[in-house]
Parts: structure tokens; C-alpha cells; sequence
């Protein structure tokens, strides 16, 4: 195989690692779509990308599945949500965003020291793969618990969801279930939009998680 | 087509065309019977899975393990169908739920139910995945349907859990993938249980353990283990009793049975690190964490959320245990836990409907304005407690001999955990059904067949099992090593 396509697919990865970075310092709603939308940009191209060097030709549909909801129709969605609930204002953040960041190199350091060691027998290509994708993973973990809005939390799940995609196209030759997941991702993210962020609107006032806390049931 | 096909076809075409068709239907009184009624067909028909199966494909599969949880799984489906037709009108007219939502709610059971059937039968390990991920969104939406603000955070907090979980299942599930890749190459047989468990041996142990790992706590957030169950008892005391009466009964249970699945692969590989352990940390923390939240509690459905906690924590221990008895222990409690916990759901249904409401506060005094009601909960309560002769007794007495005979040490905190649960139930209930009775007089109308017919299975389980289910769960016992 030649390096350039190793040096390709390295880079849309790493990018992905990056954007989920700046995911995490973002102040402001339209920031934070903006940034999710370059996410799925760049997850459509290296999924792309995996299927021309592995061959894959199902794969392409995959990554146009990508392209047309989870960079266009879902930012367009959020973008409405953001405007009509009016909450382009500073995004509350449970951590500091320094913290965040700090915590954030750790995650992506303990991806890279967890993956290479045990993925050393595997395909170079999968191996180095799987440390990206465990990272975007746990930033996107990590962004679900710093933030307070339901609207980047879901963000968050997105971007968390990516790196299990990127994962699985890195993942030479895995059946049919890429086509099953992405469907799901899908449907997840129109659930998220559709019912829960709608009915929360109905009912409150702000789509913020604290807000949903205090009508806790069981307070002693 | 053989007759295990047809049964097979059966069990997951029936909820799926029930579920389009209720989906089409506006009269809730109609739609309650063909719900039952479909439940029912699915039940028949997983019963026909103990006569004859199915050839094992690359995406489906029955074998003697499954087949014990898919009969338990339709069986508790059907019940509390029965249970939900009665338990409705009375939502119907108090206006918790208007017949719009009633449409959406019995579309949504039938996913539920195929959801779960299709997680049991999956060979392969991604359409397990993806069956499991829309049993939860399914209950997801149905927890929140009464759209409180409660039910909504419940909803939430539960998507969001829950979603974290099966992300890192997937994670996991991909792992498995490479590692089988290595040694059978590429396609559907890296992917298929049934080629996994005969190969695992020729697996990289490394990646193995790190894909255990992940499955662990993606399924076992599913499972409901402490530290990762905090959805779980919003999730059971926000949605409709019946809803609580499936996830606790029968979705935890599936969530489980993944990771058995993968266990048994674990298991498989001499080099990788070996399950056990880790499942009996997590039960045992589980277990007590639960025991002791158990006092706490002043919302019943919530209370008995945190016992679900607990049994699964026991459950998850005699699993992680191993060895023939230990399992033995493991799916009989199994098999108990579920029928008593929805049975126990099926009751404080009826008793938060007369009294409207599911504090517990202001329940009180039960067997003197309802006594069937009050002293059937009575029987609920000693059955989930491990009194004898139920079901749970037995069980539970098997789990901790086992122990005994193996770990003496962990026994301890096994047996202080039971105890202390016991008594956190114990003097819940009798704040409940003794005393001077507070509250509405309402008198219940819902039926309480399927309250009988689950205690009444328990109790004949805890005094005699028949030799052929004893055979069957030792088979399965010694499959899961």
C-alpha cells in the first residue's frame, strides 16, 4: 500500500481529533454547529477516502449518508432550534474550559497509550486508526459532561458518534454493520432533535440541563 | 422452511407487523387487544423454539442459552400486555395520557418487544448491537410520555446515559471485530458468536481484554451496575408502570445477556484476562450500594428501581462467579427476578392508580382498604426480599453456597448486602400495608390476573421445578463455563 495513503487517511483523522478540540473551547451556539458541521465534513472525506483505498465501493454511501444529514441537514436544523429558542448567548460550561483542555490532552494521550501497544499485531492502518477514533470518542464524551445546554450535549453525542464511524471504516472490511449504524446515528440525532429538544421547549423555557434537575422527584 | 424457521420468523415478524398496524390504529380499546393479542402469538411461538430450531445463520441464532431468555422474555411481554390493557383506562380518564399517545405507546411496545427478541437471536454481534440500541430508544420515548417536566428529565438523563453506554458498546463490539479479523479474516464470520466462541483461542488476548472493557461498561450501563446506573431509577419511576415492569424484568435482563455472550468468548481464550472477576466487583458494588439506597427512597416505583439494581448486581455476581452451580444460581434468579419485579411493578401500578399517588408517604394501611391488593404486595414484597418457599430464596440461597464453597471471604459482603436490602423492604412495606390507612378508598378495578399468575409461578418455583427446566439450565450452566 502506498504511504500516501496512510498519510491521507492520517490526516482526515487527525483533523477529526483537532475539530473535536475546538468543540470544546467554543463560547457561543452557532460556534459550536459550525464547527460539528466541519466535523462531518471531514468524517464524510476519510470515509471516502477508506472506501477508495480499501476497496470498498459500499462504503461511499456511507460517507454520502454522512455529507447530506450529519453536515447538512442536521446543522441546518440546530441552527432553526438555536434561533427560534433564542439561546445564541455564552454556552454555561460545568468545567473551566482550560480544565476542559487539559483534560482533554490527557484523554487523547491515554487513547494513544491504551491503542498502539494492543493494536500492534493489527493492520498498520486500523491500529493508528483506532487510537484517533478512541480519542474523538472520549472528547466527545468529555464535551457531553462539561456542558450544561441539551443542544451541545447532543453536539457532543454527535461528535462521539463520529469517531465510532471513523472506527468502523477503519475497521478493514467489517460487514455490513456501517450502513446499520449510520442509519442509526441518524435516527438518534433526529430523535434528539425532534422529540426531545421539542418537547423540552414546550414544557420549559430553557433548553438547559440544570433547569430539567430541579424537578427532580425523590428529594429528600 | 423447517418448523424452528417458521417459529424464528415468528418471533420477529409478529411485533414488527404489530407494530405498523397498531400504529395505524385510532381506537385505543381495539389496539390494547391486538397489543395482547400479538404478545401473545409471539409467546406461542417462542414456546415452539424449545421443539424444534432453526440452522444457525451468520446474523441469527438459537441455541439452548437463548432460548431460555426469549420464552421468559415473550412470557413477561405477554403478562404485561394484559396488565397495560387494564392499567390504561384508568390514564385514559385521569388524563395522563390522551388516545393520541395511547396509539403512539402500544406501536412503540411492540418495537420494544421486537427489539429485544432480535438482540436475543442475533449471531451477529452488530445486529445484536443494533437491536439492543432500539430496545432503548424505544423505552426512551416511552418514558417520557407523560411529558412532565420529571418525565422529561428522566427521558433525557436516560438517552443520554443510555447513549453513552451503547456508544461504548459499539466500541467494543468493533474491537472484537479486529481482533477476530486477525485470525478469520474478513466478512460476516468475524462478526458471527457462533464462529467467535469456536475460534476465540487464535484471538490477540490484548485486544480482547481492551474490547471486554469497553463492553462492560457499555452494556453494563444497560445492565444498570453501580456507578453507571444512574438513569435507571428516574427512567423506572417517571414512565408508565408498565414500562417499568419490561425494562426492569426484561431489558436489563437482554442487556445481560450481551454480555454473557461476550464472556463466553472471553472465556474462550486461555491468554485474556479473565472476566470474572471484574463482574463480581461490579455486582458486589452494585449490590451494596443498592442495599443501602434502598432505605432512602420515598417514591415506591423508585424504590423498587434500586432493588432491580440490587438483583441484577446478584445476578451479575453468580455470573461472574462461574461454574456450573454459580450459573445454575445465576439463571434461576434470572428467571425469578424477572417475573417477581414485574409482578411487583404490576401491583404498585394498581396501588399508586387508587391512591393517585407513588409517594410513599402517602400510601398507607393497604390491606385494610384493599386487602387482595395489599396482601398480594405483602406476598410481592416477602417473594423479592429472598423469604422462603419463593422462588428468590431458593436462588439466592444457591448463589451464596456456591460462594461459600469457593470464596468464603466474598460471601460476606454478599450476605451483608442481601440482609441489608431485606431489611430496607421489609420495613418499607410495612408503612405501606399496615396501619392506619390514608388515602383514596378508589376501589381497583385493573386485574390482577397477571399479578396471580406471576406470583404463582415464583412460589411453585421455589417449592418444585420440573426436571425437564432443571436439565434445560444446567445444559445452559455448563455452556456459560
Amino acid at each position: 500500500m502506498p504511504s500516501l495513503f496512510f498519510d491521507f487517511a492520517h490526516l482526515l483523522a487527525g483533523s477529526l481529533v483537532l475539530l473535536s478540540f475546538m468543540l470544546l473551547y467554543q463560547s457561543r451556539m452557532i460556534g459550536v454547529i459550525n464547527i460539528f458541521t466541519a466535523h462531518a465534513v471531514v468524517l464524510a472525506t476519510s470515509i471516502a477516502w477508506q472506501a477508495y483505498i480499501q476497496n470498498a465501493p459500499h462504503l461511499y454511501f456511507t460517507a454520502a449518508m454522512a455529507l447530506v444529514f450529519k453536515a447538512i441537514v442536521i446543522p441546518i436544523a440546530l441552527v432553526r432550534i438555536v434561533e427560534r429558542l433564542h439561546i445564541h448567548r455564552t454556552i454555561d460550561t460545568a468545567v473551566g474550559i482550560g480544565a476542559t483542555m487539559l483534560l482533554g490532552m490527557l484523554l487523547v494521550a491515554l487513547s494513544i497509550v491504551v491503542m498502539l501497544p494492543v493494536t500492534a499485531a493489527s493492520d498498520p492502518l486500523a491500529r493508528e486508526d483506532m487510537a484517533f477514533a478512541l480519542s474523538v470518542v472520549l472528547l466527545g464524551l468529555l464535551m457531553m459532561v462539561s456542558r450544561r445546554n441539551a443542544v451541545s450535549q447532543v453536539i457532543g453525542f454527535m461528535s462521539l458518534e463520529n469517531g465510532l464511524i471513523l472506527a468502523a471504516t477503519g475497521a478493514k472490511g467489517m460487514p455490513l454493520v456501517v450502513e446499520i449504524s449510520v442509519a442509526f446515528s441518524v435516527l438518534i440525532a433526529f430523535i434528539v432533535i425532534g422529540i426531545v429538544i421539542f418537547r423540552i421547549r414546550e414544557r420549559f423555557d430553557s433548553v438547559d440541563v440544570p433547569d430539567l434537575d430541579r424537578a427532580r422527584g425523590d428529594q429528600p | 422452511m423447517s418448523f424452528g424457521s417458521f417459529a424464528l420468523t415468528a418471533v420477529l415478524l409478529i411485533p414488527v407487523s404489530a407494530a405498523v398496524v397498531l400504529a395505524l390504529i385510532a381506537n385505543y380499546n381495539i389496539s390494547a387487544r391486538i397489543n395482547v393479542l400479538a404478545a401473545m402469538a409471539t409467546f406461542l411461538s417462542a414456546a415452539l423454539l424449545f421443539v424444534d430450531r432453526p440452522p444457525t445463520t451468520s446474523y441469527l441464532i438459537v441455541d439452548d442459552m437463548n432460548t431460555v431468555f426469549i420464552v421468559l422474555n415473550t412470557f413477561v411481554g405477554f403478562t404485561t400486555s394484559v396488565f397495560s390493557a387494564s392499567y390504561i383506562d384508568h390514564e385514559l380518564e385521569s388524563g395522563k395520557l390522551t388516545p393520541t399517545y395511547l396509539r403512539f405507546y402500544h406501536a412503540m411496545y411492540q418495537v420494544l418487544l421486537f427489539g429485544m427478541n432480535l438482540a436475543l437471536v442475533s449471531n451477529n454481534i452488530g445486529l445484536m448491537w443494533v437491536a439492543i440500541e432500539l430496545a432503548t430508544l424505544s423505552t426512551v420515548l416511552m418514558v417520557g410520555i407523560y411529558r412532565t417536566p420529571q418525565a422529561l428529565e428522566a427521558a433525557w438523563k436516560y438517552f443520554i446515559l443510555g447513549s453513552v453506554g451503547i456508544a461504548l458498546a459499539l466500541y467494543g463490539t468493533i474491537l472484537i471485530y479486529l481482533a477476530a479479523q486477525g485470525a478469520i479474516g474478513e466478512g460476516l464470520d468475524a462478526m458471527a458468536w457462533s464462529v467467535l466462541v469456536k475460534r476465540a483461542a487464535s484471538f490477540d488476548p490484548a485486544l480482547l481484554n481492551l474490547a471486554f472493557v469497553f463492553l462492560l461498561l457499555g452494556y453494563g450501563t444497560k445492565v444498570g451496575l453501580a456507578p453507571l446506573h444512574a438513569w435507571l431509577p428516574d427512567a423506572h419511576a417517571e414512565g408508565p408502570t408498565p414500562i417499568s415492569a419490561v425494562l426492569s424484568g426484561l431489558l436489563l435482563n437482554v442487556a445481560l445477556f450481551a454480555l454473557l455472550r461476550f464472556k463466553m468468548v472471553m472465556a474462550a481464550n486461555a491468554k485474556a484476562l479473565a472476566p470474572g472477576p471484574l463482574m463480581v466487583t461490579m455486582g458486589l458494588v452494585s449490590l451494596i450500594f443498592a442495599a443501602f439506597m434502598l432505605y432512602r427512597r420515598r417514591d415506591i416505583k423508585r424504590m423498587f428501581a434500586y432493588s432491580s439494581i440490587e438483583h441484577m448486581g446478584i445476578i451479575t455476581f453468580a455470573f461472574g462467579m462461574g461454574g456450573p452451580i454459580a450459573n445454575f444460581a445465576g439463571l434461576l434468579h434470572m428467571t425469578m427476578h424477572s417475573l417477581t419485579k414485574s409482578g411487583i411493578f404490576f401491583a404498585v401500578g394498581h396501588v399508586a392508580q387508587v391512591k393517585g399517588t407513588q409517594q410513599m408517604a402517602g400510601i398507607r394501611g393497604l390491606t385494610v382498604t384493599h386487602p387482595v391488593l395489599g396482601w398480594t404486595l405483602v406476598i410481592g414484597v416477602l417473594a423479592i426480599s429472598g423469604v422462603p418457599p419463593f422462588g428468590i430464596f431458593m436462588s439466592e440461597f444457591l448463589v451464596v453456597t456456591s460462594t461459600f464453597s469457593r470464596q468464603p471471604w466474598l460471601a460476606l459482603p454478599l450476605i451483608i448486602g442481601i440482609l441489608l436490602a431485606f431489611g430496607a423492604l421489609i420495613l418499607r412495606m410495612q408503612g405501606l400495608v399496615f396501619g392506619e390507612p390514608t388515602g383514596s378508598n378508589a376501589p381497583d378495578r385493573a386485574s390482577l390476573v397477571p399479578l396471580f399468575a406471576h406470583f404463582g409461578l415464583v412460589l411453585a418455583a421455589g417449592i418444585f421445578i420440573p426436571p425437564l427446566f432443571v436439565a434445560w439450565f444446567q445444559t445452559v450452566a455448563a455452556m456459560l463455563g
